[in-house]
């Protein structure tokens, strides 16, 4: 039963394994499909920019009520919101570009964050205490993961059709209906929820993570949206499984462990997917020789 | 420079300005809070002292603030733990200008090396950080080396003023028996712990002084320092430990995120035992406001698990 010990046994052993699981598996599953989205808007490094963004709203949740976990996680989404919906306000209504909005919002908002953090003359590193990580995911935290993930998905599901008008053409969605710009910023809302809620229960890495390598290498495989984040989403829970374990066995840190194999299958999916690098290459060649 | 002209210039600025010379104390910056209370109790109202890092703060992750390097370039004396102990610290005395001396209260102490004893399959990732030193820096864990920063402060404000010597050589001596009094203390309430349930969890490895002066083993699943991420298997080997009963209580540290202990707690029913102060004191309300009261507090909420559980 090698297979057995290899492969389950950690997670019957260990309620802390279970959780992991758990934890990581739901936030792919919100987090998998806002990604696929997120990069077919060119997007992409959002969430990079949104792990700053939110610095003001945790501190201020840290100045008035200490290091509690629930005020610097409201006071973080409450930033994330502001900043996104700020930076899609001005791409919507001005001639700045989504990126550059959204470069200049999260730089001001950052530098906000550190300079009230300063204000306190307080040391700890909030960041720190606030990003947890994927092995010590308690009760509170699994319960916020899972309503984000339902929050999610039934969103997508009543906004689909208008989500990926809204992606691929927002000119056509905005010339046959006025839901375009209320679409974009339900959005970016979701994106806000998942980042912040996986920040806050699993850390940074993993939650950016989870929500674009998955993304980026369905890409590879898949060419209609539906199926993308299908694929996504496997991708994202096989990542999760196979980092977890790798994490158990060969004792590396859980966060990288799960973000490298995704890494991994990204990799593999540039070479050898259908839309990739070789296959592409070679379909290349055929046309030209036919 | 040879010794005639320095004397004659001290002796000229005491026959000068001798009054004004006693009445201004001498400038001393602490890196962190538990040098400051030592520099206080050594040097008492002969000096003002400036803490860079306060109460509860976190010297591995701090960073520092313009008013940190004025009080650095105005310093008389600055009082370091040295040992990469304080990452921001080389960058902090270059901007500052400063000419004072630097003084690494380690300097003379018994110091361990950084290999983590009694620690199973154990490959923390220390890249990246700030403690890529040889050495353990957390050596105040030990009383022991409590009382070889103590003589090394004393010997830099003897240094720098020495009109105060008398004054600072008196205090130091006073402090150290308190010192050998508070280690005396520690060691018969560690011998009350029997042998075998001399294994406890903490957070992140800052008690190795501790746990070679005072023959505990600390257990933690993070590294020397506070910013390496914990791997399920060290996770795993330390709920393994507690479930055979080879740990015998676990605790949080001041300093750190305490979700990952908790966990731990919860998932093997060992009942968290408390707080203990590593790398900082507490506030003046707190249970741990200067050295010698952390060092009774620790030791007591330890054996105060252990033996309750």
């Amino acid at each position: 039963m090698i297979i057995y010990d290899y492969l389950i046994a950690p997670f019957v052993e260990f309620g802390f394994m279970q959780r992991a699981l758990a934890g990581s598996l739901l936030l792919s599953l919100s987090s998998c499909p806002v990604g696929v989205f997120l990069m077919l808007r060119r997007m992409s490094l959002t969430g990079d920019a949104m792990a700053h963004a939110i610095l003001p709203g945790a501190a201020v949740g840290f100045l008035l009520y200490g290091l509690e976990i629930v005020p610097m996680t409201v006071g973080g989404l409450v930033a994330g919101v502001v900043v996104a919906m700020g930076a899609g306000a001005v791409s919507r209504f001005t001639v700045q570009k989504e990126d550059a909005s959204m470069a200049a919002f999260y730089l001001i908002s950052l530098a906000l964050g550190v300079l009230i953090v300063s204000l306190r003359g307080s040391s700890v590193d909030l960041m720190h205490v606030l990003f947890g990580t994927v092995l010590a995911l308690n009760d509170e935290a699994l319960r916020l993961i899972a309503s984000i993930a339902g929050i999610t998905l039934l969103t997508l599901a009543v906004f689909w059709r208008a989500l990926i008008a809204e992606c691929l053409d927002p000119l056509f969605l905005r010339s046959v209906s006025r839901l375009g710009t209320p679409v974009h910023f339900v959005f970016l809302g979701l994106v806000v929820l998942n980042l912040v809620g996986g920040f806050q229960a699993l850390g940074t890495l993993l939650s950016v993570g989870l929500m674009m390598l998955p993304a980026a290498a369905a890409r590879f495989w898949a060419s209609r949206v539906g199926p993308m984040c299908v694929l996504a989403l496997a991708i994202g829970a096989a990542s999760c499984v196979a980092g977890l374990l790798l994490s158990y066995h060969a004792s590396l840190p859980s966060g990288p462990a799960i973000i490298l194999s995704a890494g991994v299958v990204y990799l593999f999916s540039i070479l050898s997917g259908p839309r990739g690098a070789l296959r592409a290459r070679v379909r290349h060649h055929r046309h030209r020789t036919a | 420079m040879t010794v005639l002209p320095r004397l004659a210039l001290a002796m000229s600025v005491i026959t000068l300005s001798a009054l004004p010379a006693a009445a201004e104390p001498l400038k001393v910056v602490a890196s962190f809070s538990i040098i400051g209370d030592l520099a206080r109790n050594v040097g008492g109202d002969r000096i003002a002292l400036t803490t860079l890092v306060g109460p509860d703060g976190d010297a591995h992750v701090y960073e520092p603030r313009p008013a940190d390097a004025v009080a650095m370039g105005k310093a008389d004396v600055v009082l370091v733990n040295g040992l990469h102990f304080e990452g921001f610290l080389k960058r902090l005395v270059e901007a500052s200008g400063t000419t004072a001396p630097v003084v690494e209260l380690t300097k003379g102490g018994e110091m361990l090396k950084n290999a983590e004893e009694g620690h199973e399959g154990d490959n923390h990732a220390h890249e990246g950080h700030h403690h890529h030193g040889e050495f353990d820096p957390h050596a105040w864990q030990s009383v022991h080396n409590a009382e070889v920063y103590v003589k090394n402060i004393a010997d830099a404000f003897c240094a720098a003023d020495t009109a105060g010597c008398a004054s600072y050589r008196a205090n130091a001596e006073a402090y150290g028996a308190k010192l050998k009094a508070l280690d005396a203390e520690i060691k018969a309430a560690i011998a009350g712990i029997p042998e075998e349930k001399r294994t406890i969890i903490t957070s992140h490895d800052a008690f190795g002084y501790f746990q070679h002066e005072y023959g505990l083993t600390f257990l933690a699943p993070e590294g020397v320092s506070t910013e390496a991420e914990a791997s399920a298997a060290d996770v795993a080997a330390l709920i393994k430990q507690i479930k055979g009963d080879r740990a015998s209580a676990i605790f949080v540290e001041n300093i750190t995120n305490q979700r990952l202990i908790e966990q731990i707690s919860s998932e093997t029913g060992l009942k968290i035992g408390g707080t203990l102060y590593s790398d900082a004191l507490s506030g003046a309300d707190g249970p741990a406001p200067t050295y010698i009261d952390m060092m009774k507090f620790n030791t007591k909420t330890i054996s105060g698990a252990i033996l309750g559980s």
